[in-house]
């Protein structure tokens, strides 16, 4: 063993369990599985917040200026008489981006899965650094708190989009949701960027490090690459963010003109000289763009090891798998131009950008391939996990499609802010990411608990999800591209558009369905936990290391030695075997040779 | 899925564990990661200076003409003295850093006790250097006048001497008096009410032939535009609108006041890092002091510490060049 044998995650010091409180096992809990479970679980009441938020803002657009029960009741003087306000809309908008970008698909997501399967999977105790990791958690924990809280202010939440362009965001008087629902954005932004920090530096540094023998990088499962990849992404961008908001910070709360030039509000002069709000725009999607594979990357490692193992195949073309998201990372830092087409930047850089944004679609195209070929005439086992999968597929290839047309500047500038961008956007990174997310918690349920989570349950859950989310988000492609601005309240002033108004109630009451039906997986998750029935040690016949750690959790994950990994994660149907799957930390049997994968 | 097979039977050339292939420890790669995201941080704002500036680039402050100070030697014009000597502190400091690190890894306490204690001089040179810097800024020189689209006309004479304003305005009876709060009467929050008041500097103006305006806009040679004494005095009376003293976050004497805005901010985090630096190395200090790691037969916390150091030096090099030098 090496020089720093001061560390805990190693093989030889197990020995030492100490009593552990209720507070240190399930608040402070340092253990990378309980971590992980905390995530989910912040990461899920956040968005039943986030869903409700959208179902709420769905009805006002489908049946606008009518008087609500719902909005009577739940929004109180924002919706005098139920008919909801212009401003609360805006801030449902807004608060429902952040929440389901940041604190479900990222945090929600990435927390869960890296904390729970990064040590399993390449065989370590723990992360490298278990305080860390405990702080990570209750920074994020704080940033959701100050999230939430910031709804009840009395002049209203951030309004200004997720995106929060100046001067919406920078002039404290410019609306209601600019005042101190701004600054409390700003605050759980930051307090996010550090936990997401701290999150990352670990998953980094304990894939690099902490791999048991026999796991060489080329070994890893797919998931272990997604998650490293996505960390690494978060390291590189969410600083930047961090640069634009702490200059907004200056902007608002001190008087600097980083991002605000020459402005008048009501009827009075501001200060403000030579700033620029392209400048942010610049800023955040330096953030933004790769933000979305931040989201959908960890979604895209869950699925294929959750296609591999439910096909009983090997995962088609590993390697170029781990080339595809090196690749997507990598452009995903040089492409954030395709967000501004219409900001007024110079037209030779948006070719530019169109051509780096283009060229993601190859390593994109990969991937899609690689699932469809990993399907193709596999044993497949149609689980709830392995449906959501394959749904994911499914969402990505609809969602990827438009990207493209989104990402031609002179295709972009007629569809650009209305609801084709709405609709793109969703499919690609919020359903894929959601059911990413929904096929790992179908596939990991019963190491993170030690029990089944209800197949019928499950089944009945992806069906009426997929029908509502493609019911949700196809038709908006249609009433996009006749033009239909996207975060308007209300469209009823135009007469233009009065001819889609039936489709937005259609979306609205494929929206209602699918937010209500997701009251099945909140039953199917919480009875699980306490009534589902008993996991066995290994219940999807799958290679990696996770199924072989005790069902019921210990602190350090084995009992005994850490195993040695002897092969690649994909051993499925492997000839010569008697199981269909050969578990990673099997020796090769005599004469026989590791696939080259 | 390709079906060639190797032949490696064996697990001869397996991966064996342990810190490979990196070969550094969790806690030193968390440093690396943790600096390459924190200069990502500096980037965003550097890059958010550079685009600013550029978007001026014919009117932008000549750093030259601005940071010409240095303590004791008042009224001299010496540019770039001061800062190149605390940038010449703070890159020994990272000198005396690598030695406090090299006597760790031969676990010689007394070397890294001293060099430690020269480290953490250095950064508390460099951090007061920088608040002195400041004041200066803030408290300014010269003078000038900002007009009405929010430009800076400042004085010079007819060699193309800088002129105070001090030297040929004489400040009247005010009657204004700065508005605050208790006064109770509705006002803008305003900046703290300067020396003179347009009218005197205009009359200061007249009352000396010798003395000319000089405009922000840099000519093609990159000297700001000198105008002609009909022209000068035109202007002031049009366009005059506030008298200027010093830098802040909204005016700027010496030209666009996202100068200052930049200037601030940036050396500001950069001085935050530099200071939270000095606080970190002082921790180490007393903990090699105490002997920790003497006990622990491993410095390895002092080249973490080092690792950071050396970070904040390098990001103050790029500071330098970009504020100071171009």
């Amino acid at each position: 063993m090496s020089a720093h044998a001061d560390t805990h995650a190693h093989d030889d010091d197990h020995g030492h369990h100490h009593k552990e409180t209720f507070v240190t096992k399930y608040i402070f809990s340092q253990d990378h599985k309980m971590i992980a479970k905390q995530y989910l679980i912040t990461g899920t009441i956040m968005g039943v917040i986030g869903v409700l938020m959208s179902m709420m803002f769905r009805m006002q657009i489908a049946w606008p200026e009518q008087p609500n029960v719902l909005f009577e009741a739940l929004l109180g003087k924002w919706a005098p008489d139920g008919v909801m306000d212009a401003d609360i809309y805006l801030a449902l908008v807004t608060i429902h981006g952040t929440i389901m970008v940041f604190f479900v698909l990222t945090a929600g997501l990435s927390g869960t899965f890296s904390n729970l399967l990064i040590p399993l999977q390449i065989g370590a105790r723990d992360m490298a650094s278990g305080f860390l990791n405990m702080v990570s958690y209750w920074l994020f924990f704080l940033s959701s708190v100050i999230m939430i809280l910031s709804l009840f202010l009395e002049a209203g939440p951030a309004a200004a989009g997720w995106t929060i362009y100046p001067p919406l965001s920078a002039l404290p008087m410019a609306q209601g949701g600019s005042g101190m629902g701004m600054t409390m954005w700003l605050v759980s932004m930051a307090i996010f960027i550090a936990s997401s920090l701290l999150g990352s530096l670990n998953y980094i540094v304990t894939v690099i490090n902490l791999r048991t023998k026999g796991m060489s990088m080329t070994r890893l499962p797919l998931t272990i690459w997604a998650f490293f990849v996505t960390a690494v992404i978060g390291v590189i961008s969410f600083p930047v963010l961090l640069s634009a908001a702490l200059l907004l910070i200056m902007d608002r709360s001190f008087g600097t003109s980083f991002f605000l030039s020459d402005i008048f509000i009501q009827g009075e002069v501001l200060h403000y000289q030579g700033g620029s709000p392209v400048l942010f725009e610049h800023l955040f999607w330096f953030l933004g763009h790769p933000e979305v594979y931040i989201v959908l990357l960890p979604a895209l490692g869950i699925t294929s090891e959750v296609i591999a193992t439910n096909s009983r195949k090997p995962i088609f073309g590993y390697r170029a798998m781990i080339a595809s998201i090196l690749a997507i990372a990598f452009l995903s830092t040089i492409v954030w131009g395709h967000h501004m087409f219409i900001s007024g930047m110079n037209p030779f850089l948006g070719s530019v950008f169109t051509f780096t944004t283009l060229l993601i679609a190859i390593p994109s195209a990969v991937k899609a391939f690689n699932y469809i070929t990993t399907l193709w005439k596999g044993n497949l086992q149609m689980n709830p996990a392995m449906l959501f999968s394959i749904g994911l597929v499914s969402t990505f290839i609809t969602g990827g499609l438009t990207g493209i047309i989104l990402g031609d500047s002179a295709l972009d500038i007629n569809v650009h802010d209305t609801y084709f961008v709405v609709a793109h956007f969703h499919l690609v990174m919020g359903i894929s990411a959601l059911y990413g997310m929904f096929a790992g918690i179908y596939h990991w349920f019963p190491k993170m608990f030690g029990r089944m989570l209800n197949k019928n349950l499950g089944y009945v859950h992806f069906w009426v999800t997929a029908v509502c989310a493609y019911g949700v988000f196809f038709p908006m492609h249609f009433i996009g591209m006749a033009g239909l601005p996207r975060r308007y309240y209300t469209n009823s002033n135009f007469p233009l558009f009065d001819d889609l108004a039936n489709v937005n109630v259609v979306i609205t009451i494929f929206a209602l369905i699918g937010g209500v039906f997701q009251i099945v997986f909140l039953y199917n998750f919480f009875s699980s936990i306490f009534y589902g029935k008993k996991a066995e040690q290994n219940p999807w016949k799958s290679n990696t290391l996770e199924w072989t750690t005790p069902v019921k959790h210990i602190h350090g994950n084995w009992p005994g030695e850490i195993p040695h990994v002897h092969r690649w994660a994909y051993d499925y149907s492997k000839p010569g075997h008697d199981n269909d799957f050969v578990p990673q930390n099997i020796p090769l049997m005599d004469g026989e040779e590791e696939l080259q994968h | 899925m390709s079906t060639t097979v190797v032949n490696t039977g064996t697990e001869g050339k397996a991966w064996g564990g342990g810190n490979q292939p990196l070969n550094a420890s969790y806690g030193k790669m968390m440093m690396w990661f943790f600096i390459v995201s924190d200069a990502l941080t500096f980037s965003g704002f550097l890059a958010a200076y550079g685009f600013s500036r550029f978007k001026f680039i014919d009117a932008w402050p000549i750093a030259d003409e601005v940071f010409t100070h240095v303590p004791f030697l008042h009224g001299q014009e010496l540019p770039m003295i001061y800062v190149a000597f605390m940038t010449f502190v703070l890159i020994m400091s990272s000198v005396t850093m690598v030695l406090a690190v090299d006597a760790g890894h031969h676990l010689n306490k007394s070397k890294v006790t001293i060099y430690m204690f020269l480290t953490i001089i250095g950064g508390l040179i460099f951090v007061g250097s920088q608040a002195w810097e400041w004041a200066t800024f803030i408290k300014g020189d010269y003078g000038a006048i900002q007009t009405k689209g929010g430009n800076i006309l400042q004085f010079v004479d007819t060699d193309g001497r800088r002129v105070a304003l001090r030297d040929f305005v004489v400040a009247g009876e005010h009657e204004r008096v700065q508005q605050e709060q208790k006064n109770g009467i509705w006002f803008v929050s305003e900046g703290t009410l300067p020396t003179y008041t347009v009218e005197e500097v205009i009359h200061g103006l007249e009352a000396h032939d010798n003395i000319l305006i000089r405009t922000q806009t840099l000519t093609e040679h990159g000297h700001k535009t000198v105008l002609s004494r009909e022209e000068s005095l035109k202007q002031i009376k049009l366009n005059g609108k506030a008298v200027v003293e010093g830098a802040n976050l909204h005016v700027n004497e010496y030209g666009s006041p996202l100068f200052a805005d930049f200037f601030f901010f940036i050396t500001g985090f950069h001085g935050f890092h530099v200071f939270s630096g000095v606080v970190i190395n002082i921790i180490i200090f007393f903990n090699v002091i105490l002997g920790t790691y003497e006990r622990r037969k491993n410095y390895e916390m002092v080249e973490k510490v080092g690792l950071y150091w050396h970070f904040v030096d390098l990001v103050w090099v790029f500071v330098f060049t970009f504020f100071y030098l171009v």
